[in-house]
């Protein structure tokens, strides 16, 4: 066998350089999961009692739900007892303002390269920074105020805006969903909110730092967006979190609803721990995100560059029932040594004149296993749906794999339905032919890997895509020689 | 420059070069001719340093250096040019951006400054306009779609780019319309300097008419059987490789 063929099958130690842990007095409580543990989150909170109810509802529905087993991703049973539900750092009293933020906190995001002190701030992006289980500062919260935005913390939302938030929550992702939907209904800590009013067009990125810290935590948060009639805003969420050898688990979710004319745009860079590179450790990222486009001629894009996780389980999906509603999801999902992903979206068209359009790249390297599973589903009334899927695969080396499921339902005969996909292998002469005109491999990988995923990551703002190229080389460091 | 001696490489088990002599000195032109098969590219691609050939057995000095030893980005930076018979596509990334990364890797390796985006495009813009590349194969991405001819043309832009010390031409006359090899053959001329050899693999004495060499040399079954002035290209051209040792003999 020629060195190059054994190069690509080297899979070095890839270092994480996100994996270090903040030393902070936290405040947490003991492992486990029972109504007490709800009620004492939601005290905590202090939240009304109807959302104390809805917790505990979702409890009692979740006791009767079993883990789904239908993915292919291999993992031990998960013993939920063992999990701490909330977990958040020790922080003073009254109202939050950067200067009373922890120092070591705002190192901690520093360190991430995630500026949270005033003058550090990214212009343009606003960020609300999630810390375990809270949230632990926002940026830019008062001038986005200014034009009726609601951008903060979903805790802080319950207590301003409770009437918002009861009349969204749930409404796009029931809380009878699915196991893990039911789990952060019932112990969700804390996450984003945000509302754009009538007409505004959000003037900057809005974004979310996820970062899990304490040992033994679940993160479940929570996010909910609501963009209202001909409104526009556009949305990213990052993650990490330290190297730890346990799997921690982190099942979000997120519900977008876009009313008549509103646009958003929601991206993701999941970094979070992978596991070492014999799958030792790594988070468990067991995701429910749903968009619903209500009104007529909205739209819900979806951007996502997985790269993190121990495993990936998310299907960020479209349910498109105003007519002309439009909805997209871009994805690429990056598995290296022992990483597995599930992912892909569902797109349920029941308005007229319905459009969706899914493109999916999946990259394997060393033992990864990459699954793309996609549905698109047309119903009876959806007059003139239109559909586009096009799922790209790509391998490196042969120890990896890549599997497509693309599920199709259309109730409508006139519905247009296109679905292409590929699978193929990174050339040793494509890296030979870099090598040759001067690149390293290293360099040659990272340049082959973000052409095979250029059509996902020029949807990213500006700001992140740069952020999202970087990634993709760093995840793939050491798995060709 | 270039001292090669008594190289043999062999590929899945099976010997093509059989003991390969060449001595190529800064400022020389050099053809290889020969039948299909009697391994040229092999010859170019184990200079260039690709592992799917084993070198069995011979040595291969660059500026007094054991080029066998050093991999093949350390080659190119150190100013090894392979113009590929075949050239590779690399879907989704823009030629422009590939061959930038290029130049500011090789720069960088020599201790130059890297090349911003603004310099780089009016460098890569004049010589692009010589070749008679559109504008469009800037973005487009690397080889992919690109005719034959368009893609051999591309590998002489890139060397345009790279002002390698040694370039290697795999055939680049193959494929290549009659104005088009008149084009290409003005920007390998413009290329010609004292401190830089040529080595050109072609099947065809038209190019050489172009080119004109300063030695041809007949490689048959892994060999070099013969060596001699340009006007061996001709008597090539005239009797074929009849009479010259080429048939295998296992
Ligand atoms: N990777 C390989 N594995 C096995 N055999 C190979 C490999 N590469 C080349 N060969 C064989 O070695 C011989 C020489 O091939 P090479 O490509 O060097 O010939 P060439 O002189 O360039 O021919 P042409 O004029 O057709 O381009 C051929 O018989 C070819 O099949
Ligand atoms: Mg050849």
């Amino acid at each position: 066998m020629s060195t190059s063929a054994n190069q690509i099958e080297v899979i070095a130690n890839q270092e994480y350089k996100y994996g270090f842990v903040t030393d902070i007095e936290q405040e947490t409580v003991p492992p486990g999961l029972n109504e007490d543990v709800i009620r004492l989150i939601s005290a905590k909170k202090q939240e009304p009692e109807w959302l104390t109810e809805w917790r505990l509802n979702a409890y009692r529905h979740w006791l009767k739900m079993k883990d789904p087993k239908w993915a292919t991703v291999e993992y031990p049973p998960i013993d939920f007892q063992s999990i701490v539900y909330y977990s958040a750092p020790k922080m003073k009293e009254g109202p939050k303002s950067l200067a009373d933020v922890d120092p070591k906190l705002l190192e901690t995001y520093e360190k991430l390269g995630i500026p949270l002190r005033e003058r550090e701030l990214l212009s343009g992006v606003a960020v609300d920074a999630v810390f375990d289980s809270i949230s632990v500062a926002t940026t830019f919260k008062d001038k986005l105020a200014k034009l009726g935005i609601i951008f903060g913390s979903f805790s802080e939302a319950v207590q301003e805006h409770p009437e918002l938030v009861r009349k969204y929550l749930g409404s796009v992702v029931p809380a009878t969903d699915n196991f893990y939907a039911g789990l952060n209904s019932a112990v969700f800590s804390d996450g984003s909110f945000c509302y754009v009013p009538k007409g505004v067009r959000c003037p900057m990125e809005l974004s979310t730092y996820f970062r899990i810290n304490a040992k033994s935590t679940g993160q479940f948060e929570r996010t909910l967006i609501i963009a209202d009639e001909g409104s526009h805003v556009s949305y990213l969420e990052g993650c990490t979190a330290p190297m730890r050898d346990e799997n921690q688990l982190h099942a979000a979710v997120v519900e977008l609803v876009a009313h008549d004319n509103a646009q958003i745009k929601y991206s993701t860079i999941q970094n979070w721990y992978p596991g070492d590179k014999n799958g030792k450790g790594g988070i468990y990222n067991f995701v429910t995100k749903r968009g619903k486009c209500l009104g007529v001629n909205s739209k819900i894009s979806w951007t996502q560059v997985e790269t993190g996780s121990a495993i990936t389980w998310k299907y960020p999906s479209c349910i498109l029932q105003g007519d002309n509603s439009v909805g997209e999801f871009y994805s690429v999902a990056l598995t290296n040594n022992r990483q597995q992903a599930d992912t892909g979206t569902k797109m349920i068209h029941i308005g007229k004149n319905t459009r969706s359009t899914i493109i999916s790249k999946g990259i394997s390297a060393g033992h990864g296993k990459n699954t793309y599973r996609g549905m698109v589903k047309i119903l009876k009334g959806a007059e003139g749906a239109r559909n586009y899927s096009q799922c790209d695969s790509l391998l490196i080396g042969d120890q990896c794999s890549a599997h497509t499921f693309p599920y199709l339902e259309v109730k409508n005969s006139a519905a247009q339905v296109e679905h292409e996909a590929t699978t193929s292998k990174i050339g040793e002469d494509q890296i030979f032919y870099c090598q040759q005109r001067g690149l390293s491999t290293e360099d040659a990988v990272s340049m082959i890997v973000n052409g095979f995923a250029r059509q996902v990551i020029k949807e990213l703002p500006m700001e992140f895509a740069v952020e999202a190229q970087k990634l993709l080389g760093v995840s793939l460091e050491g798995s060709v020689g | 420059m270039l001292t090669i001696k008594n190289l043999h490489a062999s590929a899945a088990g099976r010997e093509i070069l059989r003991g390969i002599d060449l001595e190529i000195k800064a400022g020389e032109v050099h053809a290889i001719m020969g039948p299909n098969g009697s391994g040229k590219s092999t010859l170019a691609q184990v200079l260039a340093g690709r592992d799917l050939y084993t070198v069995t057995a011979g040595k291969v000095l660059y500026d007094g250096n054991d080029l066998l030893a050093m991999k093949p980005e350390e080659r190119a930076r150190a100013g090894i040019f392979l113009a590929f018979q075949y050239p590779v596509e690399i879907p989704g990334v823009s030629n422009l951006y590939f061959l930038r990364s290029a130049v500011n890797s090789i720069r960088k390796a020599r201790g130059l400054e890297e090349l911003d985006a603004f310099d780089f495009l009016q460098v890569s813009d004049g010589k692009m306009k010589l070749l008679g590349m559109d504008p469009s194969f800037r973005e487009r991405p690397v080889n992919a779609g690109f005719s034959g001819g368009e893609k051999k043309r591309n590998e002489i832009f890139q060397m345009a780019m790279l002002e390698p010390r040694l370039a290697i031409l795999d055939e680049t006359d193959s494929g290549l319309d009659i104005d088009a090899l008149k084009t290409v053959a003005d920007g390998v001329n413009a290329m010609r300097s004292p401190d830089r050899a040529i080595l050109v693999v072609t099947h065809y004495q038209r190019l050489l008419n172009y080119i004109v060499p300063d030695f041809v040399h007949v490689l048959a079954n892994g060999r070099i059987v013969k060596s001699g002035r340009k006007e061996l290209a001709l008597e090539l051209e005239e009797k074929g490789y009849v009479g010259l040792e080429t048939t295998v003999a296992y």
